[in-house]
């Protein structure tokens, strides 16, 4: 009797700390305390920000912003007078100039210095390094988010610090993911989803939303505006799509879905917060900076530089932003380089940019088709007039076409209408008075796509001076 | 000397194996020695054994099997046949069902076929384990209360993989099997059809469901707080009322001035349990098919509250003129 006494009370006290130890490994997953929660809505509407002040302080010193470099003079010799090979910011003093490219010394490749871009060895007007033709691409880039794009990055702009934080290669870019390893092709497809993946924030949800999404233009919305079923066939499966690129966009900002929107209904814009629009505009501009310029710079970079599918880098919303609700928390580093602001270089929609906007400078042009036509439109015409202008200007430049296709439809027909495509926009230079031997056409390209369907973006024209 | 036996049983009596009552003639004969198990005992009864298997067991099991096996290779072959990764990735991964474009029209096998397949095996599986608890009850001459609870259950089942995905006219729409994946479906659901919360009959599974587990809680708290006079022998107190149930009777009245009855408090455990996923079902059933925006509903039929506005008016850019596309 006094036997079994003893081990029940063996038993009794035990229990309680197999249950602490089997609790302890259960929250083993979670985050340390403590957590703050900031209300930014409506009581009771659970509009609330959840923030981990420990995280935050880790989050804060990697995006602290550098000192900017003092002022340069503007008065002397232009830099397009001076050196040669200027493509851009040629209207800048020597001393500007001299300014951006310490800057950029700074921004991008501390550690390797201006042989990063300038050959060693070489004239600085050579452009035998790629990383040369990437940086002035990525200029362009700048000038065109800075003038652009205010509707997403207002008048903080950016510069290549806002991506860049001291390396050659920003620390957030994607790629295509590879096609998954199979074994044999009959059993153990996961449809692009279901794999640890940081990329949705370790979500089971599908890991690349970024190629139909922020490549292509595939439709985001997939909750239908109607109370009852009316013509909304979206599935659950495409839901998840949208589900795992806003989970890398909640990641990114280091926000919840609340920062955004009202979660009772994800879709009315009336219950969202005015960064669900600024968020909105940034889909578009990181849309438009991989089409317009990380896309065309593909066969530029060494194939080591690319991705598993040899897919060039591309942005998503986590390359500027790195974790901040805004990159390096708003601080400005555009004041004090106003030169990166910039020239509106593109014109995609009526009415989008005033026509007296477009000045000389221009030194490239997208031209967007409508659906199996090859017909010149307005707007096409008026950004090519301007582009001939800068040809002008230019003796020495040679345009460079290149026509893009859709991915949906039959592959040899599709070619064969970029290329009508890039005959129109080349018949238009050659009438501006542009003579044949200066315009250089490029073997049509298909805007890649995982997923099937018709996107607006890759019926389009690209110009670029070369 | 031996205290009373309740949840967690302190004391076990060892008394030889019982074989149970004798089965009806032309019935398959149990399997298995019976065979005490000490661990076993403090939950529950530390007898294991004979198990009554019959026809519509065996084949049950096999089709769970040939299921599970499905999903497991597959998931297995989803990592390259990586065992590490198949044990470290295993909440992760999943057997999908097939891409909304190919309808309810057959897919390749890698497409969804398997997904299919093991559905139909699996459902095989369970409705003949229906079939068999039903006529274990009737063997036994019980009631058929928990094949019926069962098949509550198997209605929600059935709604989710295959009468709301027939509806929709898309396998696609179905639910895939896996840890993580069924779950972020589950959420990717609500999100497309504009949030569950506001779909009546979600609400009121939820409240079945909490429901059930405050009636569990309740039941099995005042079972237990009168088992010291006998209480826990429920079903002879229904017919003859002993002083346990006096006391959990009067407990709850004088504590909230109303009471169940021992045989009532079942009914009423039961009816929640099983209204749980009957009334889920028809909310899942009717998602797609009749409504498609549960939120916009709830504020077309006034359920769904307004609230002051606290930011600046927001609108949708894409309706803007002159915005980029």
């Amino acid at each position: 009797m006094s036997h079994r006494l003893d081990k029940r009370h063996v038993v009794v006290r035990t229990t309680p700390w197999l249950f602490v130890a089997a609790a302890a490994l259960l929250l083993a997953g979670c985050e340390r305390p403590p957590v703050d929660t900031v209300q930014i809505g409506y009581r009771g509407t659970g509009m609330e920000q959840v923030y981990n002040p420990r995280l935050l302080a880790t989050q804060a010193a990697v995006n602290a912003s550098p000192e900017a470099l003092p002022p340069a003079p503007a008065d002397g010799p232009k830099a397009k007078d001076t050196f040669k090979n200027v493509q851009v910011l040629g209207d800048q003093s020597v001393a500007e100039f001299t300014r951006t490219m310490t800057a950029m010394t700074n921004w991008v490749s501390p550690q390797q210095g201006c042989a990063y871009c300038h050959a060693a060895g070489e004239d600085l007007s050579s452009d035998k390094l790629y990383t040369k033709v990437v940086a002035r691409k990525m200029l362009q880039m700048t000038r065109h988010i800075n003038a652009d794009w205010k509707t997403h990055v207002a008048e903080t702009g950016v510069t290549c610090y806002t991506c860049h934080r001291g390396q050659p290669v920003p620390a957030e870019v994607w790629f295509t993911t590879a096609p998954q390893k199979q074994a044999t092709a009959l059993v153990g497809d996961r449809a692009g989803q279901n794999i640890a993946s940081r990329s949705v924030a370790w979500a089971s949800l599908p890991e690349d939303p970024f190629t139909p999404f922020l490549a292509s233009a595939q439709e985001i919305r997939v909750i239908g505006d109607q109370a009852l079923p009316s013509g909304n066939r979206q599935s659950t499966k495409q839901a998840e799509w949208t589900y795992g690129l806003m989970m890398h966009m909640s990641q990114s900002l280091g926000v919840n879905c609340t920062y955004c929107h009202n979660s009772r209904s994800f879709a009315q814009w009336d219950a969202s917060t005015p960064q669900r629009a600024t968020a909105w505009h940034g889909i578009r501009m990181a849309r438009d900076l991989n089409q317009a310029y990380m896309l065309p710079l593909t066969s530029v970079f060494p194939a080591s530089r690319n991705g598993p599918t040899g897919d060039v880098a591309k942005v998503n919303c986590a390359t500027c932003h790195q974790g901040a609700y805004k990159p390096l928390y708003g601080a400005s580093l555009l004041k004090a380089h106003p030169e990166l602001g910039g020239v509106k270089v593109e014109v995609t929609a009526p009415a989008a940019a005033p026509a007296a906007a477009a000045p000389a400078a221009v030194d490239s042009a997208t031209v967007f088709f409508a659906v199996g036509s090859s017909a010149l439109s307005d707007d096409g015409a008026k950004s090519l007039a301007a582009l001939a202008e800068s040809l002008k200007a230019n003796a020495s430049a040679k345009a460079v076409i290149s026509g893009y296709h859709s991915a949906s439809g039959s592959l040899t027909q599709n070619q064969e209408l970029a290329k009508q495509r890039a005959f129109a926009v080349r018949d238009a230079l050659k009438a501006a008075g542009i003579g044949a031997d200066r315009v250089v056409l490029e073997k049509p390209q298909s805007a890649e796509a995982n997923l099937s369907g018709e996107d607006p973006k890759a019926r389009r024209v690209e110009v670029a001076l070369k | 000397m031996a205290e009373y036996q309740n949840l967690f049983t302190r004391v076990q009596v060892a008394a030889p194996a019982y074989a149970g009552v004798p089965l009806a003639p032309g019935s398959k004969k149990r399997d298995g020695v019976p065979a005490h198990v000490h661990l076993f005992g403090r939950l529950g009864d530390a007898q294991i054994g004979p198990i009554y298997l019959g026809w519509l067991g065996l084949i049950s099991i096999i089709c769970f099997f040939a299921a599970f096996e499905i999903i497991g290779l597959n998931m297995l072959a989803s990592v390259n046949w990586d065992v590490v990764q198949f044990v470290r990735q295993l909440p992760w991964l999943a057997l999908e069902p097939p891409p909304p474009e190919y309808g309810l029209k057959m897919p390749p096998l890698n497409q969804g076929g398997w997904w299919l397949l093991a559905g139909f095996l699996l459902t095989a599986s369970i409705l003949l384990w229906w079939a068999r608890m039903y006529r274990r009850a009737r063997a036994l001459g019980m009631g058929t209360h928990v094949a019926w609870a069962f098949a509550a259950a198997i209605w929600l089942y059935l709604v989710l993989g295959f009468f709301r995905p027939i509806l929709m006219g898309s396998w696609g729409e179905a639910v895939p099997f896996g840890i993580f994946p069924h779950l972020d479906w589950t959420a990717a659901f609500s999100i497309r059809y504009g949030n569950l919360f506001y779909n009546p009959f979600h609400m009121l599974s939820i409240a079945f469901l909490y429901g059930s587990a405050l009636l569990f809680a309740m039941h099995g708290a005042t079972i237990l707080a009168v088992s010291r006079f006998g209480g826990e022998r429920e079903i002879e107190q229904i017919t003859d009322r002993g002083t346990a149930s006096e006391r959990a009777a009067l407990f709850w009245r004088w504590t909230m001035g109303f009471n169940a009855t021992m045989e009532s408090i079942h009914r009423w455990a039961w009816w929640f349990a099983v209204l749980c996923p009957l009334t889920g079902g028809i909310g899942i059933l009717l998602t797609g098919t009749v409504v498609d925006n549960w939120f916009l509903w709830a504020v077309k039929h006034g359920v769904a509250p307004g609230y002051p506005a606290v930011f600046p008016a927001v609108s949708d850019p894409a309706l803007l003129q002159g915005v980029k596309p």
